[in-house]
């Protein structure tokens, strides 16, 4: 795990967006961006669903047509987004605009995990002997560094 | 209540209002256990235009009380303002007010 004292993304005066990570951490964005992309291009896993939610929950035809709508839109987004975060997942310096994708990119991921994990809001335990522990562990992490992203973008606003 | 003396006259609202009848739908934001409080807040600015102040505010009514409406208007603006929300993982949903 990296020092919680060091940025990860910083927002220089120039616009530029200077990346530390180390490769460990380079190496578990690139194996999960390559995850995320299978699971979006076969749109067939539960895991997925808050990635599409319900738009109108009192209407079933209503929202049907609102998936049948946005469906293919959201997916194309996250795939253009997917090859973004790919092309430059060992980049040092990001445009605000990526970062802004790998935000997106990342809390997808979270999404994903987080709904396959079943977490609860109140999960702030980690027990390292329970089955599920390394994807805990990926999800914690997610969180950390999309903490650090939202802190950096939040500062151009 | 007392019963008015004479009929009162209501002047029909004049241009683009919230309460418009064809202006009836709510945008919902809901609580969920995994999109950071932080994300929430940071996507709420970006989308709205909101100040960092209200955007905590909506943030914290989701957190603490599970949902808050972000926006309202047409339903052709409130499907727009779902799909961004959608775009950005929160969980948003649309109804008539």
């Amino acid at each position: 795990m990296v020092s919680l004292s060091r940025f990860s993304f910083k927002v220089k005066r120039d616009g530029s967006v200077t990346v530390s990570l180390d490769d460990d951490e380079r190496n578990l964005l690139r194996a999960v961006f390559g995850e995320l992309r299978d699971l979006l291009l076969v749109d067939d896993d539960d895991g997925l669903r808050r990635l599409y939610p319900t738009a109108y929950p009192n209407d079933a035809e209503r929202d049907a047509g609102f998936q049948a709508l946005v469906h293919g839109e959201l997916l194309e987004k996250r795939l253009a987004a997917l090859d973004e975060v790919e092309a430059t997942v060992d980049a040092e310096v990001l445009t605000v605009e990526q970062l802004h994708m790998w935000m997106t990119t990342i809390n997808e991921i979270r999404l994903v995990l987080g709904t396959k994990l079943d977490v609860s809001e109140n999960d702030t335990s980690f027990d390292p002997d329970a089955p599920n522990a390394q994807a805990v562990a990926v999800y914690m992490h997610l969180g950390y560094l999309l903490e650090q992203i939202v802190s950096a973008l939040t500062a151009t606003l | 209540m007392t019963a008015p003396l004479a009929p009162i006259v209501v002047d029909d609202p004049v241009g683009d209002t919230d309460l418009s009848i064809d202006s009836p739908w709510v945008v919902i934001v809901w609580n969920d256990p995994i999109n950071l409080m932080s994300y929430v807040t940071f996507v709420l600015q970006k989308l709205f235009g909101f100040s960092s102040d209200k955007a905590t505010k909506l943030m914290l009514d989701v957190h603490e009380k599970g949902k808050a409406v972000v926006s309202n208007g047409s339903r052709e603006k409130a499907e727009l303002d779902v799909f961004r929300l959608h775009e950005h993982g929160l969980w948003a949903t649309m109804q008539q007010d």
